[in-house]
């Protein structure tokens, strides 16, 4: 096992030589294997042979503990107590720090497994008109709750989006006797329970205005729980850059709108695209609000400022109650579309929050050529 | 909306607060104003809608609680709409008993995710578990309630069983069953309904751990190792002591999300409205999927009610978010870059 030292200049330390304070020795790697053999064979002989209990996860718990429990006390042995905590530290960690993955896994590889039985292109086309609860999985399709959930969300961003990304100006730029009251408010807001903004909208949009449940109310709901994801993480983009730029811009005479509108947004771009976009890969999947507010429908509506309106996750959730096979096997390929558009929309933010602020992109080159510039 | 008043009380501040230096000549074009109001009145917009939304549950939940009055608190049962009593004394424990199991799974995960993102993974190892962990933020709730209830479910009951059968005398693993202890008794428990909120928890509480974890002064880290110590001493002298504010702000963080899952908790419990303490047995429930759940069959009373327990989650949700916030801030160094 080599570690390196760990410092917060990283980049500086791995252009050179890097320094490996540990190295493994043959000692170590004896010992490993062995109390690996011993756990093994110790956890057989309780498990298989002790207990009358069976199974791979019971097995594998045992020979876990087994190993750590053997191994800490030849650590123990051979190197002495400080080594030993450390070792069974190290073990812990790892472990843990891999559980996390593990369900991740699980999840994805279930849902897809469930859901592409049914697949078939006419999911992305037809809606749900001529299905009965008993037709075939294969039958009609999602596209209703696909449209809706696009408008929704669309909606949702034009909303909060501008609405985030000034306040986020505001609290990092223009910066007033608001910015600390606004701060907490907004890490308040980001706790609002899915299902309380749902209500919100359900009383004041619904209720109080007198209007009826359609795909404007969900994105209202939405718009109320994309808005303090969007402000966080662009304020956090926005504090990354450096005020140095914002000082020259400044110095050479930029009034405060050309230094935020040509400096600092242009160099937090990346950034500003990556958290829009995560921040909508959250939302698309957002279920609560929309039981309240879109109504929910089988068929075709593409205009979400009337009428009833279906959504995915919403789709996904009625249909997995439904006793019928088919329907159920309906919500599963449902539930894998919504995880490849959470997917996508994952990759492409990873893909554009990779890289830096003094990324050229192709398009950006050629332009630049025109100019003479590069 | 009226805020160009908005851009002068802010200019006022901003003259005070440079002050101590030097007194800058300030001298803003009218663009400069526009903008200056445009990005102050978002920032107002957002307060404006968080008291909206009190506001408006309040007004709406306002005739079942005038109704209920302090029965609003101390009763258990559910029927506003068959004029009987309803009242969140049975919801409330569900909703904390389900954040609380979650916490239990989640804190401990959450933290060695942290240490080992910071401490103990190689380069590569680390951008793919960070990239994991946000993508297991990613995923919608919907899909780990769908996934917990067809395929952790099954299995998890089985532990369940056996937590029952040989850890019986802990109050909160008593199981009430004078058939004896068959795995029919242990679906939709609280106890499932915890483990899955847990899924959603551990990536809100890595995030706050793992960036209080990354401050932690590289001089006394180097120190602490220069001295001989083991990465462990490293973790446990310098890394834990520096990040306690962000565990415990995390934790808190946590539990704010865990309070108000609803969709993954819908999916998974059976409703219950006696509160209990056993946390294996069938029937639980949370206050967002009482909403959920009775939402459509409920008349206008019966929402008002919905709205005042709506009410109830939102303030504890602020109050408990209110806190975390405090305690993670307090232990935040300095979070600027400069050239």
């Amino acid at each position: 096992m080599t570690t390196t030292l760990n410092t917060t200049t990283e980049n500086k330390i791995d252009t050179e030589e890097r320094i490996k304070i540990r190295e493994i020795e043959i000692v170590d790697v004896i010992v490993m294997i062995g109390s690996a053999l011993s756990s093994l064979a110790l956890s057989f002989f309780f498990f298989q042979i002790l207990l009358p209990v069976s199974g791979a996860l019971g097995f594998s718990v045992c020979w876990y503990v087994f190993f750590n429990i053997i191994s800490t006390v030849a650590v123990w042995e051979l190197r002495g107590a400080v080594k030993a905590k450390d070792h069974l530290a190290r073990i812990f960690i790892w472990t843990g720090g891999l559980a996390a993955v593990v369900p991740l896994i699980l999840v994805l590889a279930y849902v897809i497994g469930k859901g592409y039985h049914s697949l078939r292109p006419q999911f992305f086309t037809q809606d749900q008109k001529y299905v009965g609860a008993l037709s075939e999985s294969t039958e009609g399709g999602g596209a209703h709750a696909i449209i809706g959930t696009l408008q929704q969300v669309g909606i949702a961003s034009l909303i909060s989006v501008p609405l985030g990304i000034t306040t986020a100006v505001y609290l990092n730029e223009v910066k007033g006797r608001l910015t600390k009251p606004l701060r907490m408010i907004i890490d308040a807001m980001s706790a609002v329970p899915s299902i309380v903004a749902g209500l919100f909208i359900y009383a004041a949009w619904i209720l109080a205005l007198g209007n009826q449940q359609s795909g404007f109310a969900g994105s209202l709901a939405l718009a109320v729980l994309f808005l303090p994801t969007v402000t966080r993480t662009s304020e956090v983009v926005l504090r990354l850059v450096p005020g140095g730029l914002r000082e020259a811009s400044l110095a050479l005479g930029g009034t405060e709108w050309r230094t935020t509108s040509r400096v600092v947004l242009p160099t937090a771009k990346s950034g500003l695209v990556t958290a829009v976009i995560l921040g909508v890969a959250r939302v698309i999947g957002e279920t609560a609000p929309l039981i309240l507010t879109v109504g929910g429908a089988f068929v075709m509506n593409a205009n979400p400022f009337s009428g009833k309106q279906d959504a995915l996750p919403y789709f996904v959730f009625r249909l997995i109650r439904f006793p019928q096979e088919a329907q159920v096997a309906r919500a599963w390929t449902g539930a894998l579309v919504l995880v490849i558009l959470v997917l996508v929309l994952f990759v492409i933010a990873r893909a554009i929050g990779g890289r830096g602020p003094d990324h050229i992109s192709r398009l950006k080159k050629r332009r630049l050529k025109r100019k003479g510039l590069a | 909306m009226s805020v160009i008043g908005q851009s002068a009380p802010s200019d006022v501040d901003d003259n005070s607060a440079s002050e101590q230096v030097v007194t800058p000549v300030v001298r803003r074009s009218g663009v400069d104003r526009i903008f200056r109001s445009v990005a102050t009145s978002s920032g107002v917009i957002t307060f404006i809608l968080m008291g909206l939304i009190g506001g408006f549950l309040l007004i709406k939940g306002y005739d079942a609680l005038k109704v209920a009055g302090w029965g609003f608190l101390t009763d258990s049962e559910w029927a506003p709409d068959q004029g009987g009593k309803f009242g969140i004394a049975a919801i409330l424990p569900f909703t904390v008993q389900i954040a609380v199991v979650a916490l239990f799974i989640a804190v401990p995960v959450a933290l060695s995710t942290a240490l080992f993102i910071t401490e103990y993974a190689p380069r590569k190892i680390r951008r793919l578990l960070t990239a994991m962990i946000d993508l297991l933020a990613a995923v919608p709730s919907l899909i780990y309630g769908l996934w917990g209830l067809f395929y952790l479910q099954p299995r998890l009951i089985t532990l369940s069983k056996w937590m029952a059968n040989h850890m019986g005398w802990v109050p909160f693993f008593h199981v009430n069953d004078e058939y004896g202890t068959s795995l029919g008794i242990f679906p939709s428990s609280t106890f499932v309904a915890g483990v899955i909120v847990s899924l959603m928890v551990i990536p809100i509480c890595t995030a706050v751990m793992r960036e209080v974890f990354s401050q932690a002064p590289p001089g006394e880290r180097e120190g602490a190792m220069a001295l001989g110590g083991t990465r462990w001493g490293v973790v446990r002298d310098v890394v834990l002591p520096f990040g306690r504010g962000g565990i415990i702000g995390g934790s808190m963080l946590g539990l704010g999300r865990a309070l108000g899952e609803t969709i993954a908790v819908t999916l998974i419990i059976s409703p219950a409205f006696t509160a209990k303490w056993s946390i294996l047995d069938q029937g639980s429930n949370s206050i967002a999927a009482l909403i959920a759940l009775k939402f459509s069959e409920s008349s206008s009373f019966g929402i008002s009610a919905l709205m005042a327990a709506g009410l109830a989650l939102f303030i504890i949700t602020l109050l408990v978010n209110a806190a975390a916030s405090t305690v993670v801030s307090k232990s935040r160094s300095g979070s600027s870059t400069e050239i």
